[in-house]
């Protein structure tokens, strides 16, 4: 523990692990001096004594102290348990290495033969080794040593090569460096903390193979003691005295708790990268905001009229924990109206705020995020109370979702037909043969041939473009009223964007159905949709129509998205324009 | 081929180039997998037949003591075979396993093949009671903390589960026993300390044995479906607004099972040599206690055949395993891509 760093020592388990290795290592120290007579202190009238002030686990049948024994017997288990560790990370070290440096065919017959060991568990590797070795400590300490090495050599082999691979110990070698110095200057201190981690908890493991080993009588011999051996003699007696066998059993598990805790308080240490991005993320995010009490960024024209709107949320507000007890805001107050059939586009760079506003609208967002919205109607219900099981089934039917990644947005472990039946015969009280014929005119609808036997497949033999499409039909296949596409074609190449732009149109005009489209590609957007809305920073900054977004747009941070579109007569020796990191203020004056 | 998820399982990872550029990747997968199985059981077979020459000194003067007489001695490395070439004791060795002859005990002079079929039964089932019982134990231990706890809800009563089963997970199966006898045989006088045969008799030794796994196995389950209840797919689950039912079991549940048998697997076989110290601490009479006493007697004929019997339960559940995840999940078998 003395070589981790401080700010690893200050997690719980960090202390907790300090302060029990020092007692550990105090107690193997002093305890011989301070107990050692009452451990060996044969009396004859104190016999099969039960625990008492004076003997808290009370006396064995010579009449000797068990809790002097188990503190005396601290300082060997330490010992065989650090001695059969070193045992297993010496061997695991030197295995996995060699590994490493063999010429393919010897490597693949060493780590063959390392895997087809580690499929047995450890506990039948060391009795089978203690038969060879003999019931002593010693014997018992390689067993239980030699039996640690498959699992840390394989350890050791898998980071090694990972590291080996990498571009600097690649330079390394063509600068002319051996093997061995690659192994000893680049390989080693790149493995050395996963190393660590590992070594604590096989420490623990070892402990408690001792204690098993002992308690078997194949580990330490009378007149030597152990816990696993004191714990042997105490299970003998455990209807005289109780304590005489949960004593040692109790300072076996302190004792495996402690290399346990070491063992992840390294490991948390290795996490700490992670905390310090998300602090600065989140401090970026809140420098980003804006003050709230604006009101509307941007009042719109619709009114509440539920005939003319099929979905429309007034006042969003997302936020999420900041880890430290308070939210950080994410949309501040968006308003957004959806007319039936409208196809209505949300740009804005990464981190705007549009896909969190999209989700919200649909109602998917949950805890963490902390949703607030002054009014939220898809469809004449009320989205913002608790939903009945008939709202709940029509917004199923209703409201279907496409969402960027096609590789992730289909169940992997589920028949594509399975996923496109389920709709119609949850919701639309189908039988199995009308829902099958359903989804297989679904995904005829949007241009897969063979859509009966394509039903019958798993997602992973489907295409990237071919599961977009799929997720179209599976909103097909009931009656949409809004098709919310999240980025479709953001993970998709420029044809294959273009295929499954073309069936979102299609469609929209088969159903009717509207579509809020989401994307960072404002060309894109202008092209499908009617009407545009802005966003940056949380908030929408402007709405415009399509057809006419290069004349009308007037908010700067639009004005700098159409700027960045290069066209025919761009100039190609000048760099595209960039948007600056700079907020972009909203001037009072922006009205649609 | 593009692949979907990142649950690749690494040991499937050798000899990819070999094999299936012209067979199915099933077909490829199945003759990699016996063939790994036939190497296994090369090396079991080589370590249960060397483990007496490797004993340090002559193995039968250390099996009959120092008192024996050397007519004895030569006796009974006669009758062991010892005399003869290592190359011919080899063979004899192959021919005995083939005939399901394991030798002669040394020191009850009964063949090790009868004494193992009569302590086989009682740790067999032992061991798989516990695993039934873990398994029961863990998924509905996992599944509802995941559930539960998305999202970071309910932060308090995770935490302290989470903690408890830290704890189960660090504490070994022979230490509850221990434990469990204190409290429950000797304390309240409910259960029996040891024995074997009823129903009352094999429930400590069951608990002890299983807690450890169904807590590891329950923080695995847990792990799992908060990584799936975070994907994609179950956003798209709940866009559909399906009962919560089917969201959880039809749509998550599967997702799972790759993990869960892969870990169930190491679990058993873990669980099969964890009896060994839960039958010493019940005295149940195993195949646990019959190793122990072998290798304390120095019984070396005995441990060679109950080694083996050992091994090759663990070789026939992780071939089992294997088997079982490439016929509910076809992914598995084609990880590479």
């Amino acid at each position: 523990m003395a070589t981790t760093k401080h700010s690893r020592l200050r997690s719980p388990a960090g202390i907790a692990a300090t302060l029990g290795a020092i007692a550990l290592l105090l107690i193997s120290v002093f305890a011989s001096f301070i107990w050692g007579d009452a451990a060996g202190q044969t009396s004859v009238t104190d016999r099969l004594a039960p625990s008492s002030w004076d003997a808290p686990f009370g006396t064995d049948q010579l009449g000797r102290d068990v809790f002097a024994r188990v503190m005396v017997a601290t300082q060997l288990s330490m010992m065989l348990t650090l001695g059969a560790t070193a045992i297993s990370v010496v061997g695991g070290l030197i295995l996995g290495l060699i590994a490493t440096v063999l010429p393919r065919h010897p490597r693949r017959l060493v780590t063959g033969l390392i895997d087809i060991l580690l499929a047995f568990p450890w506990l039948l590797l060391v009795l089978f080794f203690s038969v060879i070795w003999g019931a002593s400590a010693m014997g018992a300490m390689l067993a239980i040593g030699f039996a640690g090495v498959p699992s840390l050599a394989r350890l050791v082999y898998n980071l090694a090569s990972s590291v080996s691979g990498r571009d600097f110990v690649r330079a390394a070698r063509v600068v002319g460096v051996g093997p061995f110095g690659i192994l000893a200057r680049h390989v080693m201190p790149n493995i050395a903390g996963p190393l660590l981690v590992n070594t604590a908890a096989t420490a623990s493991v070892t402990l408690l193979s001792f204690a098993g080993l002992s308690f078997l009588g194949l580990g330490v011999q009378a007149p030597e003691y152990d816990w696993g051996r004191l714990l042997q003699e105490g299970i003998l007696r455990i209807y005289v005295n109780p304590m005489s066998a949960i004593g040692p059993g109790l300072a076996i598990v302190i004792a495996g708790l402690i290399f346990t805790l070491a063992s992840e308080a390294l490991a948390i240490g290795s996490g700490e990268g992670v905390r310090a991005t998300r602090a600065l993320a989140a401090a970026s995010v809140t420098g980003r905001r804006r003050a709230v009490d604006r009101g509307p960024a941007v009042p719109l024209q619709q009114t509440d009229a539920s005939s003319d709107t099929i979905a429309e949320v007034r006042g969003l507000r997302v936020a999420f924990p900041d880890g430290e007890g308070g939210t950080v805001e994410r949309v501040h107050g968006v308003d957004l109206t959806i007319a039936p059939g409208e196809v209505v586009g949300i740009v804005g760079e990464s981190g705007s705020g549009k896909s969190l506003t999209a989700m919200a609208l649909a109602g998917l967002l949950e805890s963490p995020a902390e949703v607030q919205v002054t009014r939220h109607h898809f469809d004449g219900i009320d989205m913002s109370s608790t939903l009945s099981r008939e709202e709940q089934s029509r917004l199923g039917v209703e409201l279907a979702m496409v969402f960027q990644d096609p590789l992730t947005s289909l169940n992997p472990a589920l028949t594509v037909g399975r996923q496109l039946t389920e709709v119609p015969e949850v919701h639309l009280g189908m039988n199995s043969r009308d829902s099958r014929e359903r989804a297989s005119a679904a995904l005829a609808s949007v241009h897969i041939p063979e859509p009966g036997r394509r039903l019958r497949q798993y997602p992973h033999e489907f295409s990237g473009g071919m599961r977009q499409r799929a997720m179209i039909a599976m909103g097909l296949t009931a009656r949409p009223r809004l098709l919310i596409a999240d980025e479709p074609t953001t993970a998709l190449d420029v044809t294959v964007q273009r295929q499954v732009i073309s069936v979102l149109k299609e469609a929209q005009r088969a159903t009717g159905a509207a579509i809020v489209f989401i994307s960072h590609d404002i060309a894109l957007v202008s092209a499908i949709c009617d009407r545009v809305v802005v966003m940056n920073g949380g908030e929408v900054v402007e709405v415009v129509s399509a057809e006419r977004i290069r004349e009308e747009a007037t908010h700067p941070y639009t004005r700098a998205l159409i700027a960045c579109l290069p066209d025919m007569t761009s100039d190609r020796s000048v760099p595209l324009p960039t948007i600056g990191t700079t907020n972009i203020t909203l001037p009072e004056e922006v009205v649609q | 081929m593009s692949h979907d998820t990142g649950r690749t399982r690494s040991a499937r990872a050798e000899g990819r180039f070999s094999l299936g550029e012209r067979l199915s990747p099933r077909t490829s997968f199945l003759l990699r997998r016996l063939g790994r199985l036939a190497a296994s059981v090369c090396v079991v077979v080589l370590a249960s037949f060397f483990l007496i020459h490797l004993v340090p000194g002559d193995p039968v003067r250390a099996a009959l003591g120092p008192s024996a007489s050397p007519e004895l001695v030569a006796a009974t490395q006669a009758s062991l075979g010892l005399d003869k070439p290592i190359l011919q004791q080899f063979v004899d060795y192959l021919g005995g396993l083939l005939t399901g002859d394991l030798g002669t005990s040394i020191q009850s002079h009964r063949p090790v093949a009868q004494t193992i079929a009569e302590r086989f039964p009682a740790t067999l089932l032992l061991a798989v009671a516990a695993f039934a019982v873990a398994i029961a134990g863990a998924l509905p231990i996992g599944l509802g903390m995941a559930i539960s706890s998305r999202g970071g809800r309910r932060r308090g009563l995770d935490a302290a589960l989470s903690s408890l089963l830290g704890v189960l997970i660090a504490i070994p199966g022979f230490l509850l026993a221990v434990g469990f006898i204190a409290l429950f045989s000797v304390q309240l006088g409910l259960l029996p300390a040891a024995g074997w045969g009823t129903i009352r008799s094999g429930i400590l030794p069951v608990l002890a044995l299983a807690l450890g796994p169904m807590a590891y196995l329950a923080r695995i389950v847990q792990v799992e479906m908060i990584t799936v209840l975070g994907t994609t797919y179950m956003t798209t689950a709940r866009a559909k607004r399906l009962p919560s039912r089917l969201v959880y079991f039809r749509h998550a549940l599967p997702n799972i099972v790759t993990a869960t048998l892969t870990v169930g697997g190491l679990i058993l076989s873990g669980l099969t040599a964890a009896t060994v110290l839960v039958e010493t601490v019940f005295a149940i009479p195993g195949l646990g206690t019959t190793m122990v006493a072998a290798v304390s007697t120095k019984d070396y004929p005995m441990v060679q055949g109950v080694v083996l019997v050992y091994a090759l339960i663990v070789l026939g559940v992780n071939l089992v395993v294997d088997l079982i995840l490439i016929t509910i999940d076809p992914r598995s078998s084609i990880t590479e891509g």
